[in-house]
């Protein structure tokens, strides 16, 4: 970067090494970034969202490399060059500024931008590999809709734990959330109480759960494995010991779990409310 | 200020002894007097209301008991006589301006400077609670269970933390500083409304003090957000939190009025906008944003107060109501109030670089653009707290882009900083490593902030410490070191006295290391998988918690390091300090230590910016005058 000074050239100035300092140092950072950060950015690969948030976090971290090497390597040169030793007081030149340089720097940081946001808005909204809303939570709709025979799990959130509703088995309700491997899975989440989050870190799944609302996510796990399960927003007394594990299955297994669930719910199942998106328990307000 | 003649310019206290004038202990007197008479107003009227019945609780004697407690502490401080004057018809009486000694701090006194002293102290002491609270949550966390805490105690430790940073810390460079330098900087001898300013800076110690009864009533669970419903299950502490709040708010609203009065109105002549000082200008940024936001809170937590006394259901769902409506109100007010954090940390910063660069504010305006862009921006931008809420998805994109254009404006900060440094003569003064530091730590947490602006990154980062260290990289980092690098630069003018310079450093190099290994550490947390506001965590997640209280406490003593040099050199060294240590161009080193009652003998004429540095032709920055005081004395 070369900045004026008032008495025209700059070629006192190292200015050439600094500028291969900083490509170096960009370099080496974006390669770390890429290569050596990338296995380890959150949440990981275990599902499309997840991979995606992965990809986001990586390409912003690249991104904001080298301006960080530039701004840090910039601030290292001027505060050992242009240092002052002993107790003198000494004027600098009498530089305003430059508007160029000024107009330059605009039309950069506007540009990146521009492209973060179009990169952004571009990920959270395609439909390629099926992961159209960044497993984020999407109001009552989805934005792209799932495939057909997707699995409905409605997760009900109360102080303080969450609940698994599964409409399509005869609503049956559990405490354990469990979901085959290789088919879409379309989050409903909800809460009876105050607002909680329902954060599937694995899953890179993070849907909050507003009372009266039904914020919807889909997900479509793939690898069998357990997955944590935590309470992302402050909902009370127990909200740090809201958390447990779920369960990615084979298809086969998920089969043979729901029956198996359906069958120990049966007695239980008339007594629950019928399966609905929101619900509004009794008592409510501040009488209660 | 229309003094009409014939009206008094002194006080018909100044006879009776400094007890017996309102001061602050007749304002505590009077606070406990309303507070018995509004519980018990609040106990006749609630029993009678079958949802308080219902309860084992009464938010209507809670909010009496503070609301007229609040009137009878401004009474007592004599706040009201003023007003009631007015409205019976009778001639005003003045406050005492001009006293000396401990007492002008314990009354309602209306110079700015002594104002700002007030600030200074008050805010300090809130400072130290809220950053005790801080050690006490590092301390919960140095195992991953069991807590030390009861779960209860513990939200209400984290809350305490976060609404006192918040409320009252967030003026701690605008209320000591702002106060303080702004009508210095602009040339006048005094803030437009010398009366509200003197409120409030009266209304922080009293919204500290509601806040922490909070305590009494066995805490409140909600952290600094307040969220229905959480917030209407709560018991009464809920109702301090409320009210302290909204106290502090109405004070934003005051202070951003008189700020944005004085800085149009007020300049000296010949003070254009071109050379208004760059602490100035962002004082007036800050005045937008407080003007414009904090009536937003106002109205929602006056819903959020009706809902618990008055069974209204703006937030319940079940009654046709929405929290989604709290969560947009409180962040709309919210996203700029972290910008009424940032903005006079950015102001302090180049206020000092270009006194310690020796060398003109680079791109002067590029740097005043950014800080009206911030303000202007930090409007378009609340959603983004809400990205997985369930909130209209589809407006998302829109805050994506808004948020992320705000590193745009905040870019301009860093070019002009980076431009003031360029063939600089650089001096390593206490408060330049301060200001210097302040651009490290902003670095990092501006950038860091750019992950969350993005949804796909924020679906994973959201809710996690990755957000908590950032918004302290911004706020402990940006403010607090913006802070301490104003209180090293002006404390010698606004008390006389230097401060030293050994222990200073030594209190900046191990509060620089010590916050940077607190903090760094979180980020990875987040990423990690550890949410905000848990009082226990997952085993494999124990060395870098450890590792962050350990940091934590480290910074904590360098608070110890910075009170020892407070107490030195204000105690026992007690070096006066020279009228222009920094040899500064400011106008606000122009004037004597200690600076004048009435700061300038005579109106200033301003002939040249602040930060000619460097350039032999420019005149003094103004000229002062030497004649005697006019006979057109203040309030």
């Amino acid at each position: 970067m070369s900045l004026p000074s008032s008495t025209g050239g700059n070629s006192d100035l190292p200015l050439r090494r600094v500028a291969v300092i900083w490509l170096v140092l960009s370099v080496i950072g974006v390669l770390a970034v890429l290569f050596g950060l990338e296995p380890h950015m959150p949440p990981g690969a275990d599902t499309a969202q997840a991979h995606e948030q992965r990809i986001a976090n990586t390409a912003i971290a690249a991104i904001l490399m080298p301006i960080t090497i530039g701004v840090l390597v910039y601030f290292v040169f001027a505060l050992t060059t242009f240092r002052q030793r002993g107790d003198v007081v000494v004027d600098g030149p009498p530089i305003h500024g430059d508007s160029r340089l000024q107009a330059t720097w605009v039309l950069g940081t506007v540009a990146i931008v521009l492209v973060l946001a179009a990169y952004g808005t571009y990920a959270l909204f395609t439909t390629e590999s099926n992961a159209a809303g960044s497993g984020g939570g999407q109001g009552p709709t989805l934005i792209s809709s799932a495939p057909a025979g997707s699995l409905q799990v409605q997760v009900v959130s109360q102080q303080w734990e969450f609940t698994y509703r599964y409409p399509q088995y005869g609503g049956v309700e559990t405490t354990e959330l469990a979901l085959p491997a290789g088919r879409t899975v379309v989050f409903h989440v909800t809460s009876l109480d105050v607002i909680h989050s329902f954060w599937a870190y694995q899953l890179g799944v993070k849907v909050d759960a507003v009372p009266g609302t039904d914020n919807v996510a889909d997900v479509t796990p793939k690898k069998v494995e357990s997955f944590t399960v935590r309470c992302a927003e402050l909902c009370g007394v127990w909200h740090g010991a809201m958390s447990g594990t779920g369960q990615v299955m084979s298809a086969s297994d998920f089969a043979a779990w729901i029956a198996q669930q359906q069958t120990a719910a049966a007695p239980v199942i008339k007594a629950l409310p019928p399966y609905h998106t929101i619900y509004y328990p009794d008592p409510v307000g501040r009488a209660g | 200020m229309t003094l009409r003649p014939g009206e008094p310019v002194e006080s018909v206290h100044a006879s009776r002894s400094p007890w017996l004038r309102p001061n602050v202990f007749t304002g505590v007197v009077g606070a406990a007097i309303g507070f018995i008479i509004g519980v018990w107003i609040g106990h006749r009227v609630g029993t009678h209301l079958d949802w308080v019945s219902a309860i084992d609780q009464n938010d209507v004697s809670v909010f009496g008991g503070y609301a007229f407690g609040t009137i009878g502490y401004l009474a007592g401080l004599g706040m009201l006589e003023y007003p009631l004057r007015r409205m019976l018809g009778r001639r005003p009486v003045n406050v005492i301006k001009g006293e000396r000694g401990i007492w002008r701090y314990l009354t309602a006194n209306t110079d700015h400077k002594v104002i700002g002293l007030q600030y200074l102290w008050g805010i300090g002491v809130f400072f130290f609670i809220a950053g005790l609270n801080a050690m006490l949550i590092r301390t919960n966390l140095l195992r991953p269970s069991p807590p030390v805490f009861s779960p209860g105690q513990y939200l209400t430790i984290v809350g305490l933390h976060g609404s006192m940073m918040v409320m009252m810390v967030s003026s701690i460079i605008l209320g000591p500083f702002g106060h303080y330098l702004v009508p210095l900087m602009i040339g006048a001898r005094r803030m437009a409304f010398p009366r509200i300013e003197a409120l409030t800076f009266w209304l922080t110690p009293l919204s500290g003090v509601i806040l922490m009864s909070a305590i009494s009533y066995g805490g409140f669970p909600t952290g600094w957000t307040g969220y229905p419903p959480l917030a209407l299950q709560a018991n009464a502490g809920m109702d301090a939190y409320i009210f302290a709040f909204f106290l502090v708010a109405v004070a934003m609203v005051l202070n951003a009025i008189n700020l944005m009065v004085t800085i149009i109105t007020m300049r000296a002549p010949g003070l254009t906008w071109n050379r208004l000082p760059i602490f100035v200008w962002s004082m007036l940024a800050t005045s937008v944003l407080m003007l414009l936001g904090a009536p937003v809170l106002i109205a929602g937590l006056l819903m959020e107060s009706l809902d618990r006394t008055a069974s209204t259901s703006f937030f319940i769902a079940a009654n046709g109501g929405s929290p989604f409506l709290f969560e947009n109100l409180f962040w709309f007010f919210g996203h700029p109030e972290v910008y009424v954090l940032a903005l006079p940390g950015f102001g302090v910063v180049l206020e000092i670089l270009p006194v310690f660069a020796r060398k003109p504010l680079w791109g002067y305006r590029v740097a005043v653009s950014g800080l009206l862009g911030v303000a202007l921006l930090s409007f378009m931008v609340w959603q983004h707290h809400l990205f997985v809420s369930g909130i209209n998805s589809n407006l998302r994109p829109f805050y994506m882009l808004t948020t992320e254009l705000i590193s745009v404006p905040t870019g301009f900060v860093f070019l002009a900083a980076m431009g003031t440094l360029w063939r600089a003569r650089i001096r390593y003064t206490v408060p330049m490593l301060f200001s210097l530091a302040f651009f490290f730590n902003f670095l990092i947490g501006g950038l860091s902030g750019v992950f969350l602006s993005d949804v796909p990154s924020d679906v994973s980062l959201h809710g996690s410490y990755f957000v908590m260290a950032h918004f302290h990289y911004t706020i402990m980092g940006g403010l607090i070191f913006a802070f301490f690098a104003g209180l090293y630069y002006w404390l010698p003018k606004m008390n006389g006295l230097e401060l030293d310079e050994r222990l200073g450093k030594l209190h900046f190099w191990t509060m620089f290391i010590s916050f940077n290994s607190t903090f760094l550490p979180l980020f990875a947390l987040g990423m990690m998988g550890m949410p905000r506001r848990v009082n226990t965590y997952a085993p494999h997640l124990q060395f870098l918690n450890d590792w962050a209280s350990v940091s934590a406490f480290a910074l904590g003593g360098s608070m110890l390091i910075f009170l020892a040099n407070l107490v030195w050199s204000l105690a026992f060294a007690r070096r006066p300090a020279a009228s222009n240590p920094w040899q500064s161009r400011g106008l606000e080193w122009q004037v004597p230590t200690p600076v004048p009652l009435e700061n300038f003998d005579e109106v200033p004429t301003i002939l040249a910016g602040p930060y000619e540095y460097g350039d032999a032709q420019a005149p003094p920055v103004a000229r002062l005058g030497g004649g005697p005081i006019p006979a057109t004395a203040g309030d």
